[in-house]
C-alpha cells in the first residue's frame, strides 16, 4: 500500500463522513414531511404527481397495503421495460436502428427488466449494441429512478416502524416513493449529470462516430446522452452502465475527480439514510452505531483488497518483474485497472459498488488477484449491508441488527430489545425469512449451474453444460459462477464477467434470483416493520441492552461477518480461498 | 393502607442468589440419572423429537448414516469401520441431547412424586345444611361445601376458612416447620389442602375441586405436564430452526459444488455421504437445540426451589424484563414494626427519668413497639424492668378511643402515647405542656419517626422515638437493583413525610405514600404506559387487581385465595423480599439461554476449519493450509469434529440445569463478560478441544 493510495482512500472516507449529516438531516425531513429548502421549487411538482395520480398523501397504509403498492408498481414496471425493450425496433430514437432486425430474445428482455426494476442492474447485454437511445432513457433510467427510490421507502417504512408506537400503518408507499424522486433523486441527479458533462462525459442523441485509427484501422465510438443515465446510475446504486466498460469508459468516466464524484454519489445516499434512521427514532447515536458497524466493514474491505492487488502476484514476483512502487510504476497487480486510476481507485472502487448494491465497476474484477476478487463477492454475499443499496442497505443491516440484539441481547438478562421495541418471534421469523432467501438463491442457482447439462445447441443454452459458458477452468471459473448469482440475489449487478451469461438458462435463474433477492428480504421487511409499530416503546434503563456504544458496533460487525461466513464458508474456500492457496504455490487460472 | 404479612426472617445478606437451598437436590441424583437415561431413548420416538428441529435433522442424518451402513455391511464396501463410529455418534448426539431434556424433566418429576405422597386420601366432616355433619372422602368434595377441622385433622382440600382460628402446620407445602395461624376475615384466611390443623377448630368452604386444587396444581406445574413454550423459547427456536435450514442450503449445495471441484481438479472424491451428514450437524446449532428445553425446565425448577411456585415460564421470563420493583414498605424494606431508638426528654427532665417512665408505662405492652421501649431501657441505661407486683401497679390498656396506655402505680400515674393525647392527659390532670414537646414530636415526625408522649401525671417527660428499621442488607440490594437498571418503589400507608424519610435511609428510588390499593394499581398502569414493566407482591383481597395487573405478581402463599388466583406467582415462604430473587432468576434463565446459543454458533468456525480441509484435501491439497490445528487425516478430523460437537452437549449440561452465573452489573457491563466468555471462548474453544480428541482417535487407531 502507496502513502498516496492511503490518503486516496483517507480523503474518499473523510468526505463521506462530512456529507453524511446534512445528507441525513435533509432526508429526515423530506420523509417526514416537513419543509426543505427545495420545496418552494419543488412542491409543486409533488402536488402534481399526487394530483396526476390520485394519492392522498396524508392517508397512510398498513404493511400489507404498502407491499402490496410496492410489488404492483414494480410488476407494471417489469412489463412496461419488457414490452419497450421487445418494441424497441419500430420506436424512434434508435439511430442504429437496433433490434430493428432481430428484436431482442424475450429471455434477455425479461432479465434485464427485473435487473432495473430489482436495482440489480445485471447486465447480459452491451449496451452500445443492443438498446435504442428510447429504451436507455425511457426505460432504463427511469428504472434507475424508480427501483432505488423503492428501495428508499421501504427503508424508510421500516425505520418507522422502530419510531411509531402502537401505530397500524407505517407510511403511504406512493407518497414515500415520490418524496424519495422529487426532492432527492432528481435536484442530485441534475447537478451531478451537469458536472459530468463538464467534465467530458457525453449527452447527445448522435449516431456512432466511425473513425480511423492511427493503425489505419476503422473503429466504431458509440455516441449516447451518457450524462443523464450516468449520475442516477451512481445515486441510485443502480450501476447499469451506458456503455458495456461502464465506469472504465472514458465517456463515462473521464477523469479522477469524476471517478472520486461517483463513487462519493454511490454511497451518499446509503450513509445518509443511517443519519435519517436515528434522526427518525430520536436517538441520533443509534444511527451512528449503524454507520459505524458499515464504516468498520467497509474500511476493512478496502484494505484487503488493495493490499492484495497492490501486493501483486508473487509468481510475477518469482519471475524477476517488478511488484513493488515506484516513482514511475504503480508496482502490484494493474491488470484489469484503468490507468486513469490505478490501483487504489479501483480497489476503492470495487469495495464501494459491491457494499453498496451498486454493481458499477470502473476496473475488471474478474482479473483481481484471488483475495482481491474474494472482497466483492463476500461484500454481496452478506447481504450488502456495507452502506449498501439505497434504502436496502439500511433495511438489510436493521436485519442484521435484529437477529445481533436477539442473540446477544439474552445475554443481558433481558428479553431481546432494539430501540425499546421487543423482538419477538414474528420478527426473527421475518428476519430469517429473508436470509434463508437469500442464501438460498445464491446456494441453490450455483450449485445447479456447477452441474447441470444440456445437449449442445439446447435451446437453453447452446453451449452444452451450464459450466461451458465459463471462460476460465478450476477454481476460478466456479468463482465466476459464484459470482454471479452472488451479484443477482444481491440486487448488486456487477458482474466479475468471464461468464457468458446471455443464454436462456442464465437469463431465467438470474432473473429469478434477482427477484427473490429483493422482494424475500422487502416483503418480510415490511410485516416486521407493520409488528415493531404495533409495540409499545419500552423504557431504556441501565439494564437495557445498550445499541450505540462500540461494544454494539462490535457486535454487529460480528453478525454481519460470521453469519456471512457460516454459510458461504464452503462455497468461498472451494473458490478464491483455493485459488489463492494454489497462487501461492505458483498456478494460476 | 395494603398491609402485608409479617416476615418470618428478614432476607439473607446482600446476595441476590443464596448459595444454600432448603429444596436443592443434587446435580446427578442417581434416581434421576436412571430415570432420565431411560427417558433419553424413549425421546427417540421422531415424533416427539418433531417439537425439536435441529435435534430431529440429527436424527434424520444418523438415521440415513444407518442405512448406508446397513448397505455398505452388505456389500462388504470400504470404510464401514470409519461409518460405524460416525454413525454411533451421531446418535449418541441425538441421545445426549434427550438426555438434557431428561435430567431437566426428571429432576421435576422426582419434586412431583415428593409432593404426591402427601396427597392422601382423607376423611373429611361435610356440614349438612342442617348443621350436622357427614363423613365422605376429601375426593368428593366439591367447591362451596363446608367442612369442619379440628386440631389433628388434615384440610381435605383448598378453602377459606369462615369461621374460627387455627395454627396450622404447612409444611408439606413450604417446607417451614413452624405453624401458621389461619383465621377467617382478613388476610389469613386461605388454607390449603394436606395441610393439618394443630390446634384449635374451623370451619372451611372448599374453594376448588378435585383435581384442581393448588396441590395438583404444583404438581402438574413441577412435573412439566403443562409446559407451554414461552414467547423467547419460540422466538430462539425460530432462530436455530432458520440457522438449520441455512446450513443445511451450504452442505447440500455442497455436493455439486465438489462435483464441479473434482471434475475441474481431476483428483479426489466427492465427499461421501456420511461426511455430508457428519459437516451439516456439526453447523447446525445441536448445543442450543439440545439444551434449550432443558434450560427452559432447569429456570422454572430453580424458581420452585426457591418456594416459589410460577404459573408459567412465562411469568419467570416477565421477572427477567422488570424495569419497576413495588416493594412494600413493612415486611419488605423495613422489619415489620416500629422500635424505640431514642428517649428526647423535655428541658428539666433527665433522659434517665424519662426512660424509667417509659419502661414502666410499657411493662404490660405486649406489642412489638412496647417490648422495644423496654428493651431500649434496658440496654442504653441499665434499668432492670422491676417487681411490679410490690407496687400494686394497675396497668391501663391501649384503646382507640384514648390513644395512650400506661400503668397506675405509688409512683405516679405514668402514661405513654400520640402527643395529642398525652397533652389533653395532662391538662385534665391539671397541668401543662410546654411547647418544647411539640416541638421534639414534630422534629421526629420530620424525620420519619413515630413519636410518642410520655407523661407523669400533670408533668409531661419527653418523647419516646420510634423509629421503622430498615432491614440488614436492604440498602446493598437495593443498590444491586439500580444496578441493574431496576427501580424501586415504595409502597406505604405512611404519610409522605415519614415515607420519604425512610425511602431515603433504605435507599428506593421512589415511594407511594398513603397507598391505596387504587393508587397501587394507577401506578402500576402509570409505569407501563410509560413502557415499563413491574413486579409486585401482595397478598390482601384489595391487591388482587394490582397483582393481575402487574407483569409479575408474587401472591403471599399466607394471604388470600383471591391475591393468590391473581399473582402469577406464589410465594409459598410469604416472604416478599424474595421478589428479588425471581428477578434474579429470571434474568439467569435468559442468560443462560443467550449464552448458549452465542457458544453454540460461534463453535461452528472451529468446526469448518477442522472439516472443509478434510474433505477436500484430495481434490485441492493447497486446502491444507486451512487446516490450522494440523489433525492427524482427514476421517480423523471428521470423527473429532463430530465427537467434540456430541460431547459439548453433555459438558454444558450442568451449566444448563444451573444456569449461568448471574451477577448484579450494568446490562453493558454483563454483554462485554459474558460475550468474550460465550463469543470469544465459543470461538476458541472447540480449536484445542478438536485437536485433543483428534490426537486421542489416532492414539487409539480409531481413523
Amino acid at each position: 500500500m502507496t502513502p498516496n493510495g492511503l490518503l486516496q482512500i483517507a480523503v474518499y472516507f473523510a468526505l463521506l463522513v462530512l456529507l453524511t449529516k446534512p445528507m441525513g438531516a435533509f432526508m429526515a425531513r423530506v420523509f417526514q414531511g416537513e419543509r426543505t429548502f427545495l420545496h418552494p421549487v419543488l412542491a409543486p411538482l409533488e402536488r402534481i404527481c399526487y394530483r396526476a395520480a390520485g394519492i392522498r398523501p396524508d392517508s397512510e397504509q398498513r404493511w400489507t397495503q404498502y407491499s402490496a403498492s410496492l410489488l404492483a408498481f414494480s410488476f407494471v414496471s417489469l412489463v412496461f421495460v419488457y414490452l419497450l425493450q421487445r418494441c424497441q425496433g419500430w420506436l424512434p430514437l434508435n439511430p442504429m436502428g437496433l433490434g430493428a432486425a432481430a428484436p431482442i430474445a424475450p429471455d434477455l428482455a425479461f432479465n434485464t427488466a427485473v435487473s432495473f426494476t430489482t436495482n440489480t442492474n445485471w447486465q447480459a447485454y452491451s449496451g452500445e449494441s443492443t438498446l435504442s437511445y428510447l429504451v436507455q432513457m425511457a426505460a432504463l433510467a427511469v428504472q434507475n429512478f424508480a427501483s432505488a427510490a423503492a428501495g428508499v421507502a421501504v427503508a424508510v417504512a421500516l425505520t418507522r416502524g422502530f419510531a411509531r408506537q402502537q401505530a397500524t400503518s407505517i407510511g403511504n408507499f406512493w407518497v414515500d416513493l415520490t418524496r424519495a424522486v422529487v426532492y432527492l433523486f432528481l435536484p442530485l441527479s441534475l447537478l451531478s449529470a451537469l458536472f459530468f458533462c463538464s467534465q467530458g462525459v457525453i449527452q447527445n442523441f448522435a449516431p456512432s462516430t466511425k473513425a480511423v485509427t492511427l493503425e489505419g484501422r476503422p473503429q466504431v465510438i458509440a455516441q449516447g446522452p451518457v450524462a443523464s443515465q450516468e449520475a442516477i446510475k451512481m445515486l441510485g446504486t443502480n450501476g447499469g452502465g451506458f456503455f458495456n466498460a461502464n465506469s472504465a469508459h472514458p465517456f463515462e468516466n473521464p477523469t479522477p475527480l469524476t471517478n472520486l464524484i461517483q463513487m462519493l454519489l454511490i454511497f451518499v445516499i446509503p450513509a445518509g439514510l443511517t443519519y435519517t434512521f436515528g434522526r427518525m427514532v430520536g436517538d441520533q447515536r443509534q444511527g451512528w452505531a449503524i454507520f459505524a458497524a458499515m464504516a468498520v466493514l467497509f474500511l476493512l474491505g478496502v484494505f484487503v483488497l488493495y493490499g492484495a492487488e497492490q501486493s501483486g502476484n508473487p509468481i510475477l514476483a518469482r519471475l524477476g518483474l517488478q511488484t513493488a512502487p515506484t516513482a514511475t510504476q504503480p508496482g502490484g497487480t494493474m491488470e484489469g485497472k484503468e490507468v486513469r486510476f490505478g490501483i487504489a481507485a479501483t480497489a476503492l472502487f470495487a469495495t464501494i459498488t459491491t457494499g453498496a448494491s451498486c454493481g458499477a465497476v470502473n476496473g475488471m474484477h474478474d482479473s483481481f488477484t484471488p483475495l482481491g476478487g474474494l472482497v466483492p463477492l463476500f461484500n454481496m454475499q452478506t447481504g450488502e449491508v456495507i452502506f449498501g443499496g439505497t434504502g436496502a442497505g439500511l433495511y438489510g443491516m436493521l436485519l442484521f441488527a435484529i437477529l445481533a440484539v436477539f442473540i446477544a441481547g439474552l445475554m443481558v438478562g433481558r428479553t431481546p430489545e432494539y430501540l425499546g421495541k421487543k423482538i419477538e418471534g414474528k420478527e426473527v421469523k421475518m428476519a430469517m425469512l429473508a436470509l434463508i432467501a437469500t442464501s438460498a438463491a445464491i446456494l441453490l442457482f450455483t450449485g445447479a449451474g456447477a452441474v447441470i447439462d444440456f445437449a449442445k445447441a439446447s435451446y437453453w443454452n447452446a453451449g452444452g453444460p451450464a459450466t461451458a459458458n465459463l471462460n476460465n477452468a478450476g477454481p476460478h471459473g466456479f468463482g465466476e459462477l459464484l459470482y454471479a448469482y452472488s451479484s443477482a440475489a444481491a440486487n448488486n449487478g456487477s458482474a466479475f464477467a468471464g461468464l457468458n451469461a446471455n443464454t436462456p438458462w442464465y437469463n431465467l435463474t438470474l432473473g429469478l434470483a434477482m427477484l427473490v433477492g429483493r422482494f424475500l428480504i422487502i416483503v418480510p421487511m415490511l410485516a416486521a416493520a407493520s409488528r415493531l409499530a404495533a409495540k409499545k416503546k419500552l423504557a431504556a434503563t441501565t439494564g437495557t441492552l445498550p445499541t450505540h456504544g462500540p461494544l454494539f458496533v462490535t457486535l454487529l460487525v460480528g453478525t454481519v461477518v460470521i453469519v456471512g461466513a457460516l454459510t458461504f464458508f464452503p462455497a468461498l474456500s472451494l473458490s478464491p480461498v483455493v485459488e489463492h492457496l494454489l497462487m501461492l504455490q505458483g498456478r494460476l487460472f | 393502607m395494603p398491609l402485608t404479612q409479617t416476615p418470618r426472617a428478614a432476607g439473607g445478606p446482600a446476595q441476590l442468589l443464596p448459595k444454600k437451598l432448603s429444596h436443592a437436590r443434587p446435580l446427578f441424583d442417581p434416581e434421576i440419572l436412571r430415570r432420565a437415561i431411560r427417558d433419553s431413548f424413549l425421546k427417540l420416538n421422531p415424533v416427539r423429537l418433531l417439537k425439536n428441529p435441529v435435534i430431529f435433522v440429527v436424527e434424520i442424518g444418523a438415521a440415513i448414516t444407518t442405512l448406508l451402513l446397513a448397505r455398505d455391511l452388505a456389500t462388504r464396501a470400504a470404510d464401514t469401520a470409519f461409518n460405524l463410529q460416525i454413525t454411533l455418534w451421531l446418535w449418541f448426539t441425538v441421545l445426549f441431547a434427550n438426555f438434557a431434556e431428561a435430567m431437566a424433566e426428571a429432576r421435576g418429576k422426582a419434586q412431583a412424586d415428593t409432593l404426591r405422597k402427601t396427597k392422601s386420601d382423607s376423611a373429611a366432616r361435610r356440614l349438612r345444611p342442617n348443621g350436622t355433619t357427614e363423613s365422605v372422602a376429601s375426593s368428593q368434595l366439591r367447591a362451596g361445601d363446608e367442612v369442619l377441622c379440628e386440631a389433628g385433622d388434615t384440610i381435605p382440600g383448598d378453602g377459606e376458612v369462615i369461621e374460627g382460628i387455627a395454627t396450622v402446620d404447612e409444611s408439606v407445602i413450604t417446607g417451614e416447620s413452624a405453624p401458621v395461624i389461619r383465621e377467617s376475615g382478613g388476610d389469613r384466611s386461605a388454607v390449603t389442602g394436606g395441610t393439618k390443623v394443630l390446634s384449635d377448630h374451623i370451619r372451611i368452604r372448599i374453594t376448588s375441586n378435585p383435581g384442581e386444587t393448588f396441590l395438583d396444581r404444583m404438581i402438574a406445574l413441577v412435573e412439566g405436564a403443562q409446559r407451554q413454550k414461552t414467547p423467547n423459547e419460540i422466538a430462539l427456536n425460530i432462530l436455530i430452526a432458520g440457522l438449520t435450514l441455512i446450513f443445511l442450503l451450504a452442505v447440500v449445495t455442497l455436493q455439486p459444488f465438489s462435483q464441479y471441484s473434482v471434475s475441474a481438479a481431476g483428483a479426489g472424491a466427492v465427499p461421501s455421504m456420511a461426511v455430508l451428514v457428519s459437516l451439516l450437524v456439526c453447523l447446525i446449532p445441536t448445543t442450543i437445540g439440545g439444551l434449550l428445553s432443558a434450560i427452559g425446565i432447569a429456570g422454572m425448577d430453580r424458581v420452585m426451589q426457591h418456594n416459589v411456585l410460577a404459573m408459567s415460564g412465562k411469568a419467570v421470563e416477565a421477572a427477567g424484563d422488570v424495569n419497576t420493583l413495588l416493594l412494600d414498605k413493612t415486611g419488605t424494606i423495613t422489619i415489620g414494626n416500629r422500635q424505640a431508638v431514642e428517649f428526647l426528654p423535655v428541658p428539666g427532665v433527665t433522659e434517665t427519668e424519662l426512660a424509667e417512665a417509659a419502661q414502666l408505662s410499657s411493662l404490660a405492652d405486649e406489642t412489638p413497639e412496647g417490648r422495644s421501649v423496654v428493651v431500649l431501657a434496658k440496654e442504653k441505661y441499665g434499668l432492670r424492668g422491676r417487681e411490679l407486683a410490690q407496687h400494686e401497679a394497675h396497668f391501663i390498656p391501649f384503646s382507640a378511643y384514648t390513644r395512650m396506655s400506661g400503668v397506675d402505680i405509688d409512683s405516679g400515674r405514668l402514661r405513654k402515647g400520640a402527643t395529642e393525647s398525652i397533652a389533653q392527659f395532662v391538662t385534665e390532670e391539671g397541668g401543662s405542656v410546654t411547647p418544647e414537646l411539640r416541638e421534639i414530636a414534630e422534629r421526629i415526625s420530620r424525620q420519619g419517626g413515630t413519636p410518642l408522649a410520655v407523661a407523669n401525671g400533670r408533668r409531661a417527660l419527653g418523647v419516646i422515638h420510634l423509629k421503622d428499621v430498615v432491614k440488614g442488607g436492604m440498602k446493598e440490594r437495593l443498590a444491586q437493583l439500580r444496578r441493574m437498571g431496576i427501580s424501586t418503589v415504595m409502597i406505604t400507608g405512611d404519610n409522605p413525610l415519614t415515607a420519604a424519610a425512610i425511602a431515603a435511609e433504605a435507599g428506593v428510588d421512589n415511594f407511594l405514600a398513603q397507598a391505596s390499593p387504587a393508587d397501587k394499581l394507577n401506578y402500576i398502569k402509570k409505569e407501563q404506559g410509560e413502557g415499563r414493566l413491574v413486579a409486585m407482591t401482595g397478598d390482601g383481597t384489595n391487591d388482587a387487581p394490582a397483582l393481575a395487573q402487574a407483569d409479575v405478581g408474587l401472591a403471599m402463599n399466607t394471604g388470600t385465595m383471591a391475591a393468590k388466583e391473581a399473582g402469577n406467582m406464589v410465594d409459598l415462604d410469604s416472604n416478599p423480599t424474595k421478589l428479588i430473587e425471581v428477578v434474579a432468576i429470571g434474568k439467569q434463565l435468559l442468560i443462560t439461554r443467550g449464552a448458549l446459543t452465542t457458544f453454540s454458533i460461534a463453535n461452528d468456525v472451529a468446526k469448518y476449519f477442522a472439516i472443509i480441509p478434510a474433505m477436500f484435501m484430495a481434490t485441492y491439497p493447497a486446502l491444507g493450509a486451512l487446516n490450522v490445528m494440523g489433525l492427524n487425516n482427514p476421517r480423523s478430523a471428521v470423527l473429532s469434529a463430530v465427537i467434540f460437537n456430541a460431547l459439548i452437549i453433555i459438558v454444558l449440561v450442568p451449566l444448563a440445569l444451573r444456569g449461568v452465573q448471574y451477577r448484579p452489573e450494568t446490562a453493558g457491563a454483563l454483554l462485554r463478560r459474558n460475550l468474550l466468555i460465550y463469543g470469544l471462548g465459543g470461538l476458541l474453544a472447540p480449536f484445542p478441544g478438536i485437536w485433543a480428541i483428534d490426537r486421542l482417535v489416532h492414539l487409539l487407531g480409531l481413523a
